[in-house]
């Protein structure tokens, strides 16, 4: 096992029943890379992420997160996460503040912190006159900046992001890759699904799932020139095609 | 402990803050509370009487007068004939129809003896039987009146019969109904809502998809099953102490047990039924299924508890099943203890086999709670 990973995945699957949904996938994410993981809708994209968190049990295969085995040691595994659903995870009926004082305080953090940090991620979004209203009333894009600074709250080393840009307007997808790059900057190893092959590029490596199975992994460049393509979104388009 | 805590006063937020859920919790179970002791009585009473006099005499208008002077009957009409009060019945007019034959009066005084027919209409079994019993009472009565009077025309024979049994009615001395329900209606409006609550709640997170995300943190299971379970008991707490409240003022409920003893055996019950709520939100997907399954179990368990039907009567299968009724145990250390007075040793066996349950339910709670699937 490499030390220098951050996360090493080998042979994993996952089944339900009959169908295969993660097909015997394996691939090693570097520290403090940011790690496009792509795939058409239903390519098991999202299964192969909850298995890597801890919420989902692997059929076979060995996966390893931050060190730690997503078997034996999910537990350990979620202390060095930060996670961001796909579906909006913040509670609505809430304000920004208490979200944060909540996340916060089951992750463990202590009352002192937990209002360094909410001070710290308010300034830093400037949602000053915002901090005291509901969450359900914030716009879209304001809602996935403030889950995304939540999920690190716990100043985790890896970062799951499942599609966090998905309805969100350019402007705002652009202001969320520049947070996604501040944290990469710190060191921190980000895993992010995405449908939008202009944020393909901006990763330094992209895996690309089709059907259970890693058909493609390496660099955005690497990709374009073995393919004979100029854009990610030929890429994907070549490879999702051959499939069907 | 800490994180505990942060579940709590998150889950305390969110109740206080949903403005619709808040008279859910707390109005609705007192309207219920004062609107269902006031009606859901099992009291005999306003029975619809009607009577077909085929004498026609002093006697048989006496004997009439009687069921006109009982506040049980509301004597309705005299018919006929015996076929105009059968369609009668049939039409729901009348419930009781006593029939005085002809020489009713003349048997009476020559033979000593004559047969009333009466007819109850006995769909309603348990009414039925309380009507009969009324009217033997009535007719009784008048039998002892009838004798004394023939003694006094001098007829040897007739001998007044004076034994009498006085009853004594121990714990609820005037027989107020309500004094029987109001304990158990208020043990059915706890449970309810902490069962929904509780049966609600974790599937809710479940569809909002926020579960997912305490999942992805390293909370214990036993920490976010306490902080769940933590507000709704002190809900639950609240909710009685309202309802004991009202029992008093409006109802005047007699109190004679230990208050204390009352909430220490509500704090041990509400736990068991959070802890079937949250095992019944942790086995299912949506509020919906959660809803009906909560259901389920809240009519068999309301039912079975003896509060409308005493469980002695119950076949025996049955019986055996009320064992594992919560509901069961809550009203009799209610009843038990607010109206007669019980202590901690009469209500041992409640308190043991409810501790037991509650132990089992929340070690279900957590097991059946998984944070990997």
């Amino acid at each position: 096992m490499n030390k220098e990973n951050a996360i090493t995945v080998k042979d994993l699957t996952k089944t339900f029943g009959a169908f295969t949904a993660v097909n015997n996938i394996s691939f090693e994410v570097g520290r403090g890379e940011v790690f496009g993981f792509l795939g058409a809708n239903g390519a098991g994209k999202t299964t192969a992420m909850k298995m890597l968190i801890g919420i989902l049990k692997p059929t076979s295969g060995i996966a390893t997160v931050a060190n730690f085995d997503v078997i034996s040691h999910a537990e350990d595994v979620k202390k060095s996460i930060g996670y961001m659903s796909q579906r909006f995870s913040l509670y609505n009926d809430l304000t920004i503040k208490e979200n944060i004082t909540f996340f916060g305080g089951i992750y463990g953090l202590k009352k002192t912190d937990i209002k360094v940090k909410t001070q710290e991620l308010i300034e830093e979004l400037g949602l000053h006159d915002e901090a005291n209203k509901l969450v359900g009333a914030l716009p879209l894009g304001w809602k996935q900046k403030v889950a995304f600074s939540v999920s690190l709250l716990h100043n985790p080393q890896i970062i799951f992001l499942d599609e966090p840009t998905g309805g969100v307007d350019p402007i705002t997808r652009r202001q969320f890759w520049e947070m996604i790059y501040r944290e990469a900057h710190k060191g921190k190893t980000i895993f992010v699904t995405t449908h939008y092959m202009d944020e393909a590029e901006y990763c330094d490596r992209v895996s690309i799932m089709v059907e259970g199975k890693i058909e493609a992994l390496d660099t955005p460049k690497n990709l374009k020139t073995q393919y004979k393509v100029d854009t990610m979104n030929q890429v994907f388009l070549k490879l999702a095609r051959n499939i069907e | 402990m800490n994180i505990i805590r942060y579940i709590i006063q998150k889950e305390f937020r969110q109740i206080f803050r949903n403005k619709a859920m808040l008279p859910i919790i707390f109005i609705m179970p007192m309207i219920q509370l004062i609107i269902l002791s006031n009606a859901a009585t099992f009291e005999v009473n306003n029975i619809k009487f009607g009577y077909i006099d085929n004498d026609k005499t002093s006697f048989s208008r006496e004997l009439v007068e009687k069921f006109n002077a009982s506040t049980y009957f509301n004597v309705l009409s005299d018919y006929p004939t015996a076929k105009s009060a059968k369609s009668a019945m049939l039409n729901g007019e009348v419930d009781v129809v006593l029939e005085i034959p002809q020489y009713f009066s003349r048997d009476l005084i020559k033979e000593k003896k004559s047969d009333l027919s009466l007819t109850i209409n006995a769909i309603d079994g348990a009414a039925a039987g309380v009507e009969n019993v009324y009217v033997s009472q009535i007719v009784q009565q008048f039998n002892s009146k009838i004798r004394v009077g023939l003694m006094l025309l001098g007829t040897p024979e007739a001998q007044p019969q004076l034994i009498e049994t006085i009853p004594l009615f121990w714990y609820n001395e005037t027989l107020n109904y309500k004094t029987f329900m109001v304990p158990g209606i208020l043990v059915l409006l706890v449970t309810m809502i902490t069962l929904f609550l509780s049966g609600m709640n974790v599937v809710r997170e479940k569809e909002i998809g926020t579960l997912e995300q305490i999942n992805v943190t390293p909370i214990k299971k036993h920490q976010f099953i306490i902080g769940k379970l933590f507000p709704f008991l002190i809900l639950g707490l609240v909710l009685l102490t309202v309802g004991l409240i009202i029992a008093k003022l409006i109802f005047n409920i007699p109190m004679v047990g230990s208050i204390l003893l009352m909430y220490g055996y509500t704090i041990i019950y509400i736990l068991v039924i959070l802890g079937i709520g949250l095992f019944i939100s942790n086995y299912t997907d949506t509020q919906q299924q959660a809803m009906f399954i909560a259901w389920f179990f809240m009519v068999i368990f309301i039912l079975m508890s003896g509060l409308f039907t005493p469980i002695e009567s119950m076949p025996e299968w049955a019986q055996i099943l009320t064992e594992f009724n919560p509901i069961k145990y809550f009203v009799q250390v209610m009843r038990m203890v607010m109206l007669k007075g019980a202590g901690i040793s009469d209500i041992f066996p409640q308190v043991l086999k409810t501790l037991l349950y509650a132990i089992v339910m929340n070690g279900l709670a957590v097991w059946s709670y998984k944070k990997v699937n």
